[in-house]
């Protein structure tokens, strides 16, 4: 009787190279960890600060419901003209990012490059330079937020219009369609539901960006909650971070149904 | 089987004034494997000619070849009295919205309905944005591609969505959309291999009778060697990217056929 098999080992082993690169990894992470200063002790000893702060932010105060809420709505404005405008705009720059439409490969690289450094340069930053531009305020928060979402949305258009079932496209290009019309007929309809969801997603994105956007001056409500932390008003700032939660978990939930019913 | 002969791949097509499609000497490689050798032949207008081979012959590169969906290597077609590979891109597009081209796997737009599918045949003709979708087309368009949908028997699905349908449906759906072309001359890459027999034979006939009663041209490709010697007047076998036969489908039985494939 013969033996049965031997299964292969259960996992490989790594050759000399992918070794000396898991060490390496493992080494640079105790290295950072160094880098960030960070403190078990600190930590420990930070834990009734964080007890007595949670203390006097109870019972969260009501006395400024009123203009708290202006700037919550301030927020959701400025997150979903922000969003809105920008998904507009990313479309046409992410057609040219597509390599199969693009009419042009200098036109394709450049469409890239444009969108890589609008996604790469954080929010906060276009928030400040717009600041400088156009002055303190929601319109500085809004273009930030279409710039932001020019470099998110064209990215994820893009690949999702390169993902896109080449049949029907090379249909329309046997009829003698031009390179518009199997954009439109072709293309858009077969990327729809992820752009749907990349919009969605963008939407739940900027209203969290938007709360953050305050803090350097471009409206919204984060300058409301800049100013009660620096007035030591934590009963206040708790009302704000609570009007922050429920907005935020609003818009995720109306996006999740959203989602649910045009993909 | 009587009436085959086989003819040298690398003569020149004799061009008459009724012919529609001369290849002459089509050749492409992709990579180092070399998938039309030099084929030749022409297609009289009205006449339905079928393309047989085995998988890997060279029968859907060689239709793609014809419309420049696939650039060519080396050679000339000459396509409705054009030649095909001189053309500029306006040239083509103007060329491509004569000829209707079915696919076998039908290449609808799934997300859109099958009036707004069907209007794409327009694409060529029409003004910019006008065959886009059926909910902005003129009403003559959204008329004319309602009478393309009837005439394969599917106006009353014509709100479907293409992704709902049926595959002989839908085969039907991308059969209207070449007629909304108002094609000349009709290309056909295995229209009913994903059907089932009862459905292929059933789109098959449909087709073949619009395309009869348009006095249409037709070059279809087919797996199905009864379909080929029963809806073309021509047969056409490739081996190797070559013509191995070339002769009227009337003396032809698919026995002899089947042989071509050994």
């Amino acid at each position: 009787m013969t033996e049965p098999p031997r299964p292969p080992p259960r996992f490989e082993q790594p050759s000399l190279p992918a070794f000396a690169a898991y060490l390496a990894l493992i080494a640079f992470f105790v290295v950072s960890l160094s880098g960030t200063g960070a403190s078990i002790s600190d930590f420990v000893s930070g834990l009734p600060q964080i007890a007595r702060l949670v203390g006097e932010m109870l019972p969260p105060s009501t006395a400024r419901l009123g203009p708290v809420s202006w700037a919550l709505l301030e927020t959701f404005q400025m997150a979903f003209v922000g969003t809105v405008i920008g998904v507009l705009l990313s479309v046409p720059i992410a057609v040219l990012a597509t390599r199969h439409l693009s009419p042009h490969p200098a036109i394709y690289h450049a469409a890239r490059t444009h969108i890589a450094f609008f996604r790469t340069v954080p929010d906060l930053v276009w928030a400040l330079l717009f600041v400088v531009s156009v002055g303190l305020g929601p319109f500085a928060g809004t273009l930030a937020i279409i710039v932001d979402k020019i470099g998110f949305c064209g990215r994820f258009f893009a690949e999702a219009m390169e993902e896109a079932e080449r049949g029907p496209q090379e249909a329309l290009a046997a009829i003698g369609a031009r390179r518009s019309a199997k954009v439109a007929c072709a293309v858009l309809p077969a990327a729809m539901p992820s752009f749907v969801a990349t919009s969605l997603f963008s939407l739940e994105k900027a209203t969290r960006s938007s709360v953050i956007l305050g803090l350097v001056g471009a409206g919204g409500i984060g300058i409301e909650l800049k100013v009660a932390m620096d007035l030591f008003s934590y009963d206040e700032a708790a009302t704000i971070i609570l009007a922050i939660f429920a907005l935020v978990l609003l818009v995720e939930r109306a996006s999740a149904w959203l989602r649910a019913r045009m993909i | 089987m009587s009436g085959a002969r086989l003819r040298a791949t690398d003569a020149l097509p004799a061009i008459t004034a009724g012919t529609d499609l001369a290849v002459g000497g089509v050749t492409k490689r992709f990579g180092a494997t070399q998938v039309l050798g030099g084929v030749t032949f022409t297609v009289p207008a009205g006449q339905a000619v079928a393309l047989i081979g085995a998988n890997g012959a060279g029968k859907s590169t060689l239709l793609r070849c014809c419309l420049r969906l696939i650039e060519p290597d080396a050679g000339s077609v000459r396509l409705l009295g054009r030649d095909v590979r001189g053309l500029d891109a306006a040239g083509l597009r103007a060329l491509r919205t004569e000829i209707g081209f079915v696919f076998q796997k039908h290449n609808l737009v799934g997300r859109l309905s099958a009036l707004s599918n069907v209007l794409h045949g327009a694409l060529g003709r029409a003004a910019f944005g006008n065959a886009w979708f059926q909910s902005l087309a003129p009403q003559a368009l959204r008329e004319e591609a309602m009478d393309c949908l009837a005439r394969v028997g599917l106006a009353a699905i014509a709100d479907r969505r293409a992704d709902r349908l049926s595959g002989g449906q839908s085969q039907r759906v991308a059969i209207a959309r070449a007629l909304m072309q108002r094609p000349r001359m009709i290309f056909a890459n295995e229209p009913v291999a994903s059907l089932d027999p009862a459905a292929g034979e059933e789109v098959m006939a449909l087709f073949l009778d619009l395309i009869r009663r348009q006095r249409l041209t037709l070059l279809f490709t087919s797996h199905d060697l009864a379909h080929a010697i029963a809806f073309a007047d021509r047969v056409i076998a490739l081996r190797a990217g070559a013509i191995v036969l070339d002769a009227p489908a009337a003396g032809l039985t698919v026995t002899g056929l089947r042989a071509l494939y050994d």
